[in-house]
């Protein structure tokens, strides 16, 4: 019999090899949460500003001059607003201070007003405060973004403007409150008006085509291939060619859309619809490749079982075989759908891209997805918009997120012991 | 040929690909008897058995020819509908599987895909009785609805004999049942096996030959393919024909 009791030096050398690579997966753990943390960090302090916004409260004059008792609604509201600023501000007389005054509050004042006046009709003959969602640079003062150390022209806003911002503030008029027009607003030109519900619609109708399509057809397809089909050199090669196409670029994927859904087929141009199918053309084989491995890893056993009652090859599959699989199948879709939900470059190539301001409620109206969105504002000019693309990536995250709790629980409730 | 016999194989060649695994066997197989398949690992026993059900058919590359008859009818004609032998032949297998599914839903299911109870109240009979004989029932009666996987691996195999005796076959073929049970599950399914055969025509694949002594009336010894010996289980245990037989059961080949 050999000797049991190794030589010391080899025995430390094992255990500290040991050792050593334990410490190496802990690093590797730790800077990978530490990307996770400064990337999601950083989104989190750019978009909260998002969240928030600023109201100032002006007291408007809906006396008889300004608003015909009998027909209130030709009214015109915008000008009643500046008027009242006017009023608020009498220095401001040269026509630059005036648009001055005019741009402290957002380009809505006048549909604010309308729709105040219909909410409340009895205000009308007298005067009233009335609450407006302030500008996008009187936002960024409001919360403290705006450094007034700089000397003047090399900020945003004047001295004159912060005075009289200042001004409203200690008189009480200025509140800062949750920013629910973000979530109930489509895309605007205005950073403040800008709200992310018609790009989330978009994305959720896109992805519920790409959905409706992707799974039945890969199911159906990894079903057949992995339970029916003869293995042959053909059914070899589909493989092949399955596995390909999950690593086909997406925007590859795009520029087949814009011929044949588009161009082709005539369907409509910037639609969930045809996004959807791009997408599901991603989707499928990542969906494919994933039911066919979880197909596979179902015992035989419980196949040799169900023939062996009598049971059809189509029962044995539909009563025994996929059900254990789904738990796997649902986790490969919502690979698919987190997938297709981040994608961009196919959307732009058939035409999401567009400025949507209507929030679409059919999937043949033109919309635009999350992503895109998110391109979008990183793209404009206006510094209001940085917050607003951060935030807006937290939507995305957020949707990410809950998809990814549906799919656990889903999971959960069909997870079944053999 | 007796005349009771219910299986009758006459020869019957199974080939996996270009290899023989059976070389013209002919056996009759007696009605409400036990009949065990002895040999040595890898002479064809479990094909032999497969072929009764069909099961065979699921392996791509295995081709059966000959003639395989259950009660006067080729099981292999072009018009047998194999949905149907397979309620006929019922299989238990060696290591037990049962569906991740309740106690309850593991014995009806093979009644309900052949709809053989209307309603829910001659369900619940059929598969009471189905326990019943499988010796299972008063130890799940209480908790058929909890999966039968989580049963012991005895329990478990009685479930798979429920479940296949549920659906009432002529036949119901064992391969190798206890192999992966201990002694007292063993005894138990053995006691059981001693049973069913008032109803049923069992044919058991079996390593232990203390087994096939016990359960069996009739036995059949297969070496590298062929078929070498059969006749009543004592007559094989005690004065084997075939020097083969000889040395099989006295353990000097296996
Ligand atoms: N699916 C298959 N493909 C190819 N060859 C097979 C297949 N199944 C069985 N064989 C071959 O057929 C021969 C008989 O196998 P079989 O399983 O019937 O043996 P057995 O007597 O049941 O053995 P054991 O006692 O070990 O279960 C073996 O040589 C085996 O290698
Ligand atoms: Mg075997």
């Amino acid at each position: 019999m050999t000797d049991l009791i190794s030589p010391s030096s080899q025995l430390k050398g094992r255990k500290s090899a040991e050792t050593r690579f334990q410490w190496y997966g802990r690093g590797a753990i730790f800077v990978s949460l530490l990307f996770l943390v400064v990337m999601v960090g950083s989104i989190l302090t750019k978009g909260v500003g998002a969240f928030g916004t600023t109201n100032v409260a002006i007291e408007v004059d809906l006396g008889p001059d300004a608003i015909d008792p009998a027909n209130p609604a030709d009214a015109r509201f915008e000008k009643i607003v500046k008027d009242a600023l006017k009023t608020q501000f009498p220095e401001a007389k040269k026509r630059k201070d005036r648009r001055m005054i005019y741009g402290l509050l957002s380009n809505d004042m006048g549909f604010e007003l309308e729709r105040f006046v219909e909410a409340n009709p009895e205000a009308i003959g007298g005067t009233a405060t009335v609450w407006f969602r302030a500008s996008d640079d009187f936002d960024a003062v409001a919360k403290g973004a705006v450094d007034r150390s700089l000397p003047e022209d090399e900020r945003r806003m004047s001295d004159k403007e912060i005075a009289w911002i200042d001004q409203l503030t200690e008189q009480g008029a200025v509140e800062r409150t949750f920013n629910w027009s973000f979530f109930t607003n489509g895309d605007s030109r205005e950073p403040e008006l800008a709200g992310i519900l018609s790009a989330l619609m978009g994305s959720a109708l896109t992805l519920l085509v790409c959905f409706c399509i992707s799974f039945p057809v890969a199911i159906l397809a990894a079903i057949y291939l992995e339970e029916f089909a003869p293995k042959n050199r053909f059914s070899d090669l589909i493989e092949v060619n399955i596995n390909n196409l999950a690593a086909v670029p997406s925007i590859v994927f795009g520029l087949l859309g814009l011929s044949m859904f588009l161009n082709t087929f005539g369907m409509p141009r910037s639609s969930p619809l045809v996004g959807g199918l791009v997408l599901s053309l991603m989707t499928l084989p990542t969906i494919i490749i994933a039911a066919r491995a979880s197909l596979r890893a179902v015992p035989p056993s419980i196949r040799e079982a169900a023939l062996g009652m009598g049971a059809s090859p189509v029962q044995a599959t539909f009563h025994h075989v996929a059900p254990l699989a789904l738990p796997g199948i649902l986790t490969g879709t919502i690979v698919g759908m987190a997938q297709a939900l981040g994608e961009t470059a196919p959307l732009l190539m058939i035409g999401m891209v567009a400025f949507i301001v209507d929030v679409p409620d059919s999937i043949l109206e033109p919309a635009t997805a999350l992503p895109v969105q998110i391109f979008l504002w990183a793209d404009a000019p206006e510094r209001a918009f940085v917050e607003k693309t951060s935030a807006a990536i937290i939507v995305l995250l957020l949707f990410l997120v809950t998809m990814n709790i549906i799919a656990i629980l889903l999971r959960r409730k069909f997870e079944k012991r053999f | 040929m007796s005349k009771t016999a219910i299986i009758t194989a006459k020869d019957v060649d199974v080939f996996y690909g270009d290899k023989q695994a059976l070389d013209k066997i002919a056996l009759d197989i007696p009605e409400y008897k036990v009949t065990s398949l002895i040999g040595p690992s890898g002479c064809g026993k479990s094909t032999f058995l497969r072929c009764i059900n069909r099961m065979n058919d699921l392996v791509p590359i295995a081709r059966v020819e000959g003639d395989i008859r259950i009660a006067g009818q080729d099981i292999y004609a072009p018009e047998v509908d194999v949905v149907a032998l397979r309620a006929q032949v019922g299989m238990v297998f060696q290591k037990p599987n049962p569906f991740p599914k309740s106690i309850y839903e593991n014995v009806a299911y093979g009644p309900k895909i052949h709809g053989l109870a209307k309603g829910k109240t001659e369900m619940d009979e059929l598969v009471q009785w189905a326990l019943e004989k499988a010796g299972l029932w008063n130890e799940v009666k209480d908790r058929l609805d909890q999966p039968g996987t989580g049963l012991s691996g005895g329990q478990q195999q009685r479930l798979c004999i429920a479940r296949t005796i549920a659906v009432k076959p002529k036949v119901v073929l064992m391969d190798e049942p206890c192999s992966a049970l201990d002694p007292i599950a063993t005894a138990i399914i053995e006691e059981l096996i001693d049973e069913l055969r008032q109803n049923f025509t069992i044919v058991i694949v079996t390593h232990s030959m203390q087994q096939a002594a016990r359960v069996s009336q009739r036995t059949a010894f297969f070496h590298l393919g062929t078929l070498v010996e059969t006749g009543p289980t004592k007559n094989i245990f005690t004065s084997p024909e075939d020097e083969r037989t000889q040395n099989y059961i006295t353990g000097r080949i296996g």
